[in-house]
């Protein structure tokens, strides 16, 4: 009981710290002076180091879909609908949750191991006693990168999930890229695209909020770092889902679909 | 060999009165005051976990104190904005440690960080040049395009020393500058240190447990203890203290550094 108690006290504490980070981020995120080199510089390294892996697993991810969807669809009657069908999917749900987690995993902790062994070997600190502002210089520009790449990655996830499942079809029977990709963007309302573009900036805001508190605040030794990296992928990964529930919901709402 | 050079003026560079901070139930400064005056090498002594690491981060408020006043060229730096805060930052070097240098960056670019941040400090003298100069002050024109990983801990040592004079401050805090390397190097980081010192006339604050480190270099030592400053004086009277705590640096202290 009593250590029930205080772990919740713990998670309490710690929810109040990561909303106390997440709005000192957006007191300095639009105010000058403004870190735009190093902006440039970390969206470069951000969207550049997950393009390999976001361009595989979309691909992957749209083979495995069609595959696992066709013989449903066939006792359907309604395998003429795959594009719609996968376009739908991807758009909405799998593009976006799959890109977000696997950037948690590879920017999250990446973010996470750096600052948190720039905080141990007093990297920040000097940068402090230079007379920078550390948080603008390393927090402010990661976590911007983060929400303007992760729009793009998800959209080239989306692309890719597109490709995979004509590849799959096209190995069935006619279907010329150019149709496939009507029909699936033909399908698509107003109400699929725009919750789903929005909630992907909220994922990208998440990942690099979290991999940042993590590592700013990382406690001291090697383990320190070893554990802010880990735990930026863990925390960020759970708060992904969350979020997506709270979009969804949402949507659902705004929409009524 | 050189010798500490002694400088006549006497209001403070800087001024701790009564200094406090607490790590919760851990007091590890209970009203340090100390002054630094100009052209001083001032030794802090303390064994390890006394205080001086966060002695001297309170000073430039990498930590916040808890009490006391604290004035660096007669600005009270616990009531500095942020704005103010900075620019008196740059008149203050800080050597850290562990070097603290940028370990994404080359030795370039970490001299050039803290000039592209303050160019006001160039006072119109060409980026590259103040750069080079300031290697060579060290002796590693040579390292300019390694990254921080491709140096040993003396070279480190040396460019993070000449990271902190690029901006030509007044006072320089270092922070056990001599820990952790073999006594030659140790000696050699000594020597730069009086060097500079007498080329450009900068005061120092310098917290050591090396003893050799503050017979060298001292005009004047301190000795932390119970979170106060519990002694002070030249290096030569604090040896002849018979204080059992000022006497438990003195023992044993057969110089492997020759001056
Ligand atoms: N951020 C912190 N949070 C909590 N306690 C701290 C913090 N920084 C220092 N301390 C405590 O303050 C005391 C003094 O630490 P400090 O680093 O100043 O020692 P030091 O004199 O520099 O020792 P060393 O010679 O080993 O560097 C230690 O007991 C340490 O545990
Ligand atoms: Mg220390």
């Amino acid at each position: 009981m009593h250590a029930i108690r205080s772990a919740t006290a713990g998670t309490l504490e710690e929810v109040g710290r990561l909303s106390a980070f997440t709005g000192r981020f957006f007191q300095s995120a639009l105010s000058r002076p403004f870190e735009g080199r190093e902006l440039l510089r970390q969206c470069y390294a951000i969207g550049y180091r997950s393009l390999f892996l976001v361009l595989a697993t979309g691909f992957i991810m749209g083979l495995v879909l069609t595959l696992q969807l066709r013989p449903t669809m066939i006792d359907f009657g309604a395998v003429a609908y795959m594009p719609d069908m996968v376009g739908i999917a991807f758009v909405r749900e799998i593009g976006p949750m799959v890109t977000a987690l696997i950037c948690a995993g590879k920017i999250g902790s990446g973010i996470g191991a750096e600052l948190g062994s720039m905080r141990v070997t007093e990297q920040i600190d000097a940068m402090e006693v230079s007379g920078t502002n550390p948080f603008r210089f390393l927090v402010v520009t990661r976590v911007w990168a983060c929400i303007l790449m992760l729009p793009l990655l998800v959209v080239v996830a989306d692309a890719m999930g597109l490709l995979g499942s004509y590849f799959i079809e096209s190995t069935r029977g006619q279907v010329s890229l150019a149709l496939y990709f009507n029909r699936a963007f033909g399908a698509m309302a107003i109400g699929d695209l725009v919750p789903a573009t929005v909630k992907t900036f909220f994922f990208g805001l998440v990942i690099g909020v979290v991999g940042c508190y993590k590592g700013y605040y990382s406690a001291k030794g090697t383990a320190g770092v070893g554990r802010a990296a880990n735990s930026a992928v863990v925390i960020s990964s759970l708060l992904l889902f969350l979020v997506d529930f709270i979009a969804v919901l949402a949507a659902d709402i705004l929409f009524e679909i | 060999m050189k010798t500490p050079r002694q400088h006549t003026d006497t209001t403070p560079l800087i001024e701790i009165t009564s200094l406090t901070k607490s790590f919760g139930t851990n007091a590890v400064l209970r009203g340090f005051s100390l002054r630094l005056l100009p052209g001083e090498n001032l030794v802090i002594l303390g064994r390890s976990g006394s205080g001086k690491s966060v002695l001297i981060k309170c000073l430039i408020r990498l930590i916040e104190p808890d009490g006391g006043d604290i004035r660096i060229m007669g600005q009270a730096v616990t009531q500095l904005d942020r704005a103010s805060l900075d620019r008196l930052r740059t008149e203050v070097g800080f050597l850290f440690q562990g070097s603290a240098l940028y370990d994404s960056m080359t030795v370039r670019e970490n001299l050039r960080f803290p000039l592209r941040r303050h160019p006001e400090r160039a006072q119109g003298v060409a980026e590259d040049s103040l750069i080079q100069t300031a290697l060579e002050s060290v002796g590693l024109a040579h390292a300019i395009d390694l990254l921080p990983a491709e140096l040993s801990g003396g070279m480190k040592r040396r460019v993070a020393l000449a990271r902190t004079l690029i901006l030509k401050p007044r006072i320089i805090l270092y922070d056990e500058p001599t820990t952790g390397l073999d006594p030659i190097t140790a000696n050699e980081i000594i020597q730069l240190m009086l060097k500079l010192q007498q080329e450009l006339g900068t005061a120092s604050l310098i917290i050591t447990h090396d003893m050799d480190c503050a017979r060298v270099i001292a005009n004047r030592v301190i000795i932390l203890h119970d979170g106060i400053n519990y002694a002070e004086g030249t290096y030569s009277d604090l040896a002849r203290s018979r204080d059992p705590h000022v006497r438990a640096f003195f023992k044993d202290t057969n110089s492997p550094y020759h001056d």
